[in-house]
This record gives C-alpha cells, sequence and structure tokens, in this order.
C-alpha cells in the first residue's frame, strides 16, 4: 500500500540540457567564467565578485531606476516652471555640485573622500586594537579576562553618537610631547571617536571565532606537543579569520555609513557638504536631488560590499 | 499533550515579571510626560533633589565634580524629560519596526513579484544607507512637501514634527533589518510544518498566523534582540534633527553649565541601563516561549 503525500517530489536534474550562463553575468554584459577559476581558498575572490556584488540583484537597478525617474521627474518641474528659466536646471546643479560633496574643498580632505579615509583608518585601528581584546577576552587569566570582557560590553553597548561627542569634547586639540606639539583636528578625534565600538565590536567576532573553533583542534594540538600560544598562533587563528572575514566586512559597511555622524560634530564630510550646497543654492525642489544624490554614493559604495560579504559567507558556510 | 508545550512559570519568577510590569509602566509614564507635557516634577522637587542634592551640592563644593541635576530642579526636570523622549522613542520605534519586519516579511513570501521586488529594494535601500542620511532626506527633504496643516491658533506649521519624522525614519530603517531576521527565521521553519498544516485544512493565511510566525519568532529572537538594541542606540540621531531627547538634553546642559564629564557619564550610564533593561526583557520573552525540544 502506498501513502501519497504533499511532498514535494525533488526534481531531476536535466543532465544533456545546456546550462544556461547565470543571469547576472548576461546583466554585467561579462564572458562566463572559465570552469574552475576561483580555487576557493581565502583570499582570493576576483573582480567577478565584485561584478556579482553589484548586479546580480535586480533591486539595485530598480532602486537606481527609481532615483533616476525622480531626477526627471525635478528635472522637468524646474524647466517647466516659469522661474525655472534663468536658472541651471537639476542635473546641471547636481553635477555642479557633484566633485565638492565628493572631494571635498581644494586643497583639503572632506566630502566623500573623508568618509572613506576616516573608515579607512577607523578600521584599520579598530581591528588590530578589537583583535587583541578579542584574544584577552579568551585567555585563561581572569585579571585580562574580565577588564577585557567589560570594557567590550561598555563600548558595545553605548551609542555610537555619544562616544562621538565624548571624543570630540573631553580630548585636547593638541598634545604636546618631547617638545614636539601634535595637533589633533577635529576629525582625528572623530576617527578615534568612531573607533572605539568598532574595536569593541571586532572583539566580540574575535571572541566567537575563536569560540567557535572545536575543541578537538586545540586538543590535537596539545597532544602533538604545541604550546598554547603556538597553538593559537598557528592553528586556531589562521581558522578564525576565514570565519571573521564575512562579520568583519559587515561591521565595515555599517561603519562606512555611520561615518555620515562625523557631519554633527563640525567636520566637513559628504553629509555637511550637501547642507551647505543646498543652503547656498537656496532652491527647494533641489532638496530630494541632493539629498537623494547623497544616498546614492553611499549606497553605491556599501550594497557590493554588502552582496560580497553574503558572497563569502555562503562560501565559507561551516557545513554541519 | 499539548500542555506539554507550555512552559510552567516558578513560584520565584513571578516576582520578576511584576518586577518587569512595574518598569514598564514607569517608563511609559516618563514617555507620556515627555510627550503630552505633563512634568514629572514632583519626581524631583519630591523626591530625587531631597533625597540626593545635599551629597551632590557638597560634592562640587568640595571637589569639581558637578553633577548639576541632582540639586538644581530645572536641569533635574530638563533632563527627566529628555530621557522620557529617549524612552518614548524607543518603545515607538521598536514596536513599530517589529510591525513593519513582520509585515515585510510576509509580503516577500507573497506570489507577486512586484510585491516582493519592491520589499527587496526597500531592504537594500535601507539597509545600505546611513540611518543620518536618512533622516534628513526625511526631515529636510519630504517634510517640506507635504501640506501644512492649521494649529487651533491659525497658524501653518509642518504636518509632522520632528519627533514623527525620526520615529518614522528609525522605524523605517530598523524595520528593513528585521525584515530579513524575520525572513531568516520564517526559512528555518521546516518545509513539512507548512504542508502539515497545508493538509489540515489552514489558509494561507492562517498558516503564516499561527504555525510559521510563532515558530520562526523563536528562531529570530536572538538576533531580534540585537538589532533592537542597535536601534535604541541609533535614537541619538534624533539629536539631529533637533528632537529634545536625552542627548540633546544633555548637550544643553553641558553647554549651559560646563560640567561635560559628568553628563557624559550620566549618558553612558543611562544608555547601558535601557539596553540592559531591553536585553532582559528579551532574555525573558525567549525563555518563556521557549518549547521543549526545539532549539536548544
Amino acid at each position: 500500500m502506498t501513502i501519497k503525500t504533499h511532498a514535494r517530489t525533488p526534481k531531476k536534474p536535466k543532465a544533456d540540457a545546456p546550462k544556461p550562463p547565470p543571469r547576472d553575468v548576461v546583466l554585467a554584459g561579462l564572458p562566463p567564467l572559465p570552469q574552475g577559476a576561483r580555487s576557493g581558498r581565502w583570499g582570493d575572490w576576483g573582480a567577478d565578485d565584485f561584478v556579482r556584488g553589484f548586479f546580480s540583484r535586480r533591486s539595485a537597478l530598480v532602486i537606481c531606476a527609481i532615483v533616476a525617474s525622480g531626477i526627471l521627474c525635478g528635472e522637468a518641474y524646474a524647466q517647466l516652471s516659469p522661474r525655472g528659466q534663468e536658472r541651471p536646471g537639476i542635473i546641471e546643479t547636481m553635477l555642479n555640485w557633484a566633485p565638492l560633496i565628493l572631494f571635498g574643498r581644494p586643497g583639503e580632505i572632506g566630502g566623500f573622500a573623508l568618509n572613506i579615509l576616516v573608515s579607512f583608518m577607523v578600521m584599520a585601528i579598530g581591528t588590530v586594537t578589537g583583535v587583541l581584546l578579542g584574544i584577552a577576552q579568551v585567555t585563561k587569566s581572569a585579571l585580562v579576562r574580565i577588564p577585557a570582557w567589560a570594557i567590550t560590553q561598555f563600548f558595545r553597548n553605548s551609542p555610537w553618537l555619544v562616544l562621538l561627542f565624548f571624543t570630540i569634547l573631553l580630548m585636547p586639540f593638541q598634545i604636546r610631547a618631547f617638545g614636539y606639539t601634535i595637533p589633533f583636528p577635529d576629525w582625528i578625534k572623530a576617527t578615534i571617536g568612531l573607533a572605539l565600538p568598532i574595536m569593541a565590536n571586532i572583539s566580540e567576532v574575535t571572541r566567537g571565532a575563536i569560540q567557535s573553533i572545536p575543541t578537538g583542534q586545540w586538543e590535537s594540538a596539545e597532544s602533538l606537543a604545541f604550546s598554547r600560544a603556538q597553538t593559537f598562533r598557528l592553528i586556531i587563528l589562521p581558522q578564525c579569520v576565514k570565519r571573521m572575514t564575512p562579520p568583519w566586512m559587515n561591521w565595515y559597511a555599517i561603519l562606512t555609513m555611520a561615518t555620515s555622524l562625523v557631519s554633527i560634530v563640525g567636520v566637513s564630510d559628504a553629509m555637511t557638504l550637501t547642507k551647505l550646497a543646498v543652503d547656498a543654492d537656496g532652491r527647494s525642489e533641489l532638496l530630494i536631488p541632493m539629498y537623494g544624490m547623497l544616498l546614492m554614493f553611499f549606497f553605491i559604495y556599501c550594497y557590493p560590499i554588502a552582496r560580497l560579504t553574503q558572497v563569502l559567507e555562503r562560501r565559507y558556510a561551516v557545513v554541519t | 499533550m499539548a500542555t506539554t508545550l507550555s512552559v510552567e512559570k516558578k513560584s520565584g519568577q513571578r516576582l520578576q515579571v511584576w518586577l518587569a510590569a512595574a518598569g514598564a509602566l514607569l517608563l511609559l509614564y516618563f514617555g507620556w510626560s515627555a510627550l503630552f507635557g505633563l512634568e514629572p516634577v514632583n519626581f524631583c522637587t519630591g523626591l530625587i533633589i531631597p533625597a540626593l542634592g545635599p551629597a551632590a551640592k557638597a560634592l562640587y563644593d568640595t571637589s569639581n565634580v558637578n553633577i548639576i541635576y541632582l540639586y538644581e530642579p530645572f536641569e533635574c526636570q530638563r533632563l527627566l524629560r529628555g530621557m522620557g523622549m529617549t524612552i518614548y522613542l524607543s518603545f515607538v520605534c521598536v514596536v513599530a519596526s517589529v510591525v513593519i519586519g513582520v509585515l515585510g516579511a510576509w509580503a516577500q513570501m507573497s506570489k507577486s513579484k512586484l510585491l516582493r521586488g519592491f520589499t527587496q529594494s526597500y531592504i537594500q535601500f535601507f539597509r545600505n544607507t546611513p540611518p543620518l542620511v536618512q533622516m534628513y532626506f526625511f526631515f529636510f527633504a519630504l517634510s517640506p512637501l507635504l501640506p501644512r496643516v492649521m494649529t487651533d491658533y491659525g497658524i501653518a506649521r509642518p504636518m509632522f514634527d520632528a519627533f514623527t519624522w525620526a520615529a518614522i525614519s528609525l522605524s523605517f530603517f530598523a524595520g528593513a533589518f528585521n525584515v530579513e531576521i524575520f525572513r531568516s527565521g520564517i526559512e528555518a521553519v521546516p518545509r513539512t510544518m507548512t504542508e502539515a498544516a497545508e493538509s489540515l485544512g489552514f489558509t494561507r493565511a492562517q498558516v503564516f498566523r499561527r504555525v510559521v510566525l510563532p515558530l520562526a519568532l523563536r528562531v529570530c529572537i536572538p538576533s531580534l534582540t540585537n538589532n533592537l538594541v542597535n536601534l535604541v542606540k541609533t535614537t541619538t540621531l534624533a539629536f539631529a534633527i533637533s528632537v529634545p531627547e536625552a542627548l540633546f538634553v544633555a548637550n544643553q546642559i553641558w553647554s549651559d553649565r560646563v560640567n561635560v564629564l559628568e553628563m557624559m557619564l550620566t549618558l553612558f550610564a543611562f544608555y547601558i541601563g535601557l539596553v540592559a533593561v531591553l536585553v532582559w526583557m528579551m532574555d525573558r520573552w525567549e525563555k518563556s516561549l521557549r518549547i521543549p525540544g526545539y532549539g536548544r
């Protein structure tokens, strides 16, 4: 007697059918990759991943289309309204302002470039200190472990903006040491302020990665007469790097978006300059396109990173 | 057999439940008074200042530590209202973002390609742009486009005030993450569950509401907690559009009284306390929802 169930029967794989190239590759207009172009080892993702990152979801295109149509509507509005005749159109104005918002005032670093620079510096500082702090969280000595845990929890659970105000207002604007005067401009202080929460979060990522390594690895290393430090350096940490990469990149994307916070404490980043540009023109129909452009800058920078993170996550997924 | 699913409450836990209820009522009271102008004056002049004022004043006289809100009624009131505003904003955003998350997860499961595409665009847009820029976009770019309304005094004012815009933008921001969280929880529910429910004659909506969602909720509470903690911390951004929440008020106080460090430490303590309460509540919820044999 057979029982009919509602369970779906697995689809039979069609072996003879030619495999169509992936849709994302077609969208990007690139030839499909040769087989085995990636060996799957750590660290060898290529340009194709970045291309996939941006084009493999239709949503990116949908968003670009929405923004473009928004700009065009604004343009039409500006052209049709009588007072728009003697003024430059929306697109022209946006193109005029774009270099300022992207690179800041001539002769100094500012605008979106400053956002990127700050994000790089914060990530460098935060990763080095965060990994050390994370390792300190799993040491055997309670004297090291408990303070490391406390520092991590403190900076992880405080609002970023409060930390930013903390460093901006309470750090000296210069330090005199050994006869030299080291200036601390606002954006350096903001960098340190953003590095604190990143440090704490990377610390947690590190701790999680170390604790996710099976105990068998420690035990077998011990039976092979590795010291604890050697085990850690030669066996555990290399495995952690692989597991930490996706969350690390996730935090980088979050951080890049958070760099816009520095505008509140008076650093002339892309946000500040956009506001200045809109105020300088004083045209209300510019508000949506200009802020939309700013949103797009961030989106275009962060979305590929988010997609790449997903790709890496899938590739490095721990199969249980 | 069905009774084995419900977790029996121990008598010791009842006290915790009462404490949680009292805490929630207190929080709501603060939030309500911050928003609707019922000043928690008696709290300051009646409780805090008589109890702690002399000690704080003595501290200021002997050292340079100026904890002004413990002996100045005005500053005390200001700070309490700011904290109430933060609590209220957090509460509104947490509820709204969870609702958005559930609705979005449902929309992502729907058969309509358009609806799914729309939800996906919404998620990607709000996840990959800075919340501060979103807030500015809402407040400076969208707000002027809406019609103005007349007040009782015949003055035109914007349709939504800064608080509403902050609540809207923060809810959408956190909601985008919640959709992903709920979706991952829904995907973790075994397919056989849905099929079994369908074969018992549940409709699609019933399956979602009575079978999939309760099971998915248990899977996704940990990551939901994470996101809600993040949301509570992100409410500080409302500072940028001058919503009088805790950071804004603290900024006012330290500008007037030049006691940056003291106010800063107060803020840290306040936010860590707020987050601790949220995490504790979510933790309890998670424990009370746990089904034996599901999850750990």
